[in-house]
């Protein structure tokens, strides 16, 4: 028989796993997740109560999770969505109609918030120029900083950052995976991403029916509709000017 | 627990007292974690149930962490982090043990060694009959002394620690696990 106090501190023990989730989950200090399929595999969704806070490649959920508390030092535990947005966060995964779905701002730039939400606002299969982002949010001529901003995108699909590309007409990089999967994305979504780029590449940047006197850009549901006999191409918002089209309200072309 | 131990855990719970006090969302989870094997097992051997030394523990931290909340900074700074939870969690710990004594059932003992980290199964047995035999004995202490014996030898709390949760002096806490250990031993020689 050993001795008393030895015998008494053997009676210490760990306190179950479960404790620390628990505890950080009802204190609110715990962000939550969804394992959702996507075209890219499987994906890691996260979100605080303010709205989505990380969207990751879950090949391996352990790791994702991992670099979850890295990145964000927060814990985070499998869970539903807020019913606040649990619709509108669906909506963006399977239609891909991203407006809708909150984003937490915290460790974003006011910048980057502002580029992120317009980027949301752009239809599944259609693509934007980097500039025409800036222009939007009243930063003309930061096209650049748009790039940077959406290659730093914490939320992939659901702020479809694959909708912005270059002016050119080459796609641009893309920060979920490899490059290659922003044409993949594209073309799911219905683009016909070798025709969006002989069109940029041979230099035009709008095209515009001689019937109604508006111009889009070339993915823009409404410029799809065009017959070709009807169809007018722009290499800029000058040229469409002086031809007296008018930019569509939809896509809202922009000279930058 | 050793001496050195000890004044190591009380130097890293200070500067966890500067971190709550800094950022309250980010320290805490540190807090739970630094703290939660003493409170769950001192709970569990004050309330005698596991589901019960479960809610305890995390009630303790769900306490803690909304008071921490309402402290000015220089009071979070200046806790004393383990005998001010400690604090919390005999108030809910004493809640439990009488309502676990209104119940006639009230079962004081160990499923067979729940959570033992597995050293071979005869060896395992032994130890779960030990502390399942001393755990009994523990339920036999009034409620003071047991909880000074149990924050002093299972939870690992120096004198002072315990005198503060307890709200008791020093010196009685002193007696208090003299005499509880006293007690413990009588119950065990009288076993058959």
């Amino acid at each position: 028989m050993t001795d008393l106090t030895a015998r008494l501190a053997a009676l210490r023990e760990r306190a179950p796993a479960a404790v620390l989730p628990a505890v950080l989950d009802r204190a609110g200090l715990a962000d939550h997740y969804v394992i959702r399929a996507s075209l890219l595999g499987p994906v890691f969704i996260a979100f605080s109560r303010r709205g989505l806070t990380l969207v990751d490649l879950a090949t391996d959920p352990e790791a994702a999770v991992e670099r979850y508390r890295a990145r964000r030092g927060r814990a985070v535990l499998p869970g539903e969505p807020p019913a606040r947005f649990a619709a509108a966060l669906e909506r963006a995964l399977v239609q891909g109609k991203t407006g809708r779905v909150p984003l937490d701002p915290a460790g974003l730039s006011p910048f980057q918030e502002a580029v992120l939400r317009k980027a949301a606002e752009i239809p599944p299969g259609e693509v934007r120029p980097y500039g025409w982002v800036a222009a939007e949010i009243g930063r003309p001529g930061a096209g650049r900083a748009v790039g940077n901003a959406l290659a730093s995108n914490p939320v992939p699909l659901v702020v479809p950052c694959h909708r912005v590309v270059r002016v050119d007409g080459r796609l641009g990089h893309y920060s979920l995976g490899t490059d290659h999967n922003k044409r993949r994305l594209l073309e799911a979504e219905g683009l016909d991403v070798e025709a969006h780029e002989r069109l940029a590449g041979a230099g035009v940047r709008f095209v515009g029916s001689d019937t109604t006197h508006i111009y889009c850009h070339p993915s823009c549901r409404h410029a799809r509709r065009i017959t070709p006999r009807h169809r007018v191409e722009f290499r800029d918002a000058r040229a469409a000017a002086r031809a007296r089209f008018r930019p569509c309200r939809h896509c809202r072309p922009r000279a930058n | 627990m050793t001496e050195d131990s000890t004044r190591g855990n009380t130097q890293r719970l200070a500067r966890l007292a500067a971190a709550l006090a800094d950022d309250l969302d980010a320290g805490f989870p540190h807090l739970v974690s630094a703290l939660q094997d003493g409170i769950y097992s001192g709970a569990l051997r004050l309330t005698g149930d596991r589901t019960a030394a479960e809610d305890v523990t995390q009630e303790t931290f769900l306490r803690a962490y909304a008071a921490l909340g309402t402290y000015p900074v220089a009071k979070v700074q200046s806790l004393k982090l383990r005998e001010w939870t400690w604090t919390i969690a005999l108030n809910l710990c004493r809640n439990r043990a009488r309502a676990q004594r209104r119940r006639p059932e009230s079962p004081w003992q160990d499923p067979a060694g729940a959570s033992d980290p597995a050293p071979g199964p005869e060896q395992t047995a032994l130890a779960a009959a030990d502390r399942e035999r001393l755990a009994h004995h523990l339920s036999r202490l009034t409620w003071t002394t047991r909880a000074a014996v149990v924050l002093r030898h299972v939870a690992g709390l120096s004198y002072a620690e315990i005198a503060a949760a307890l709200g008791r002096p020093p010196g009685t806490v002193r007696s208090d696990v003299h005499r509880g250990l006293q007690r413990l031993r009588a119950f065990l020689e009288e076993e058959p």
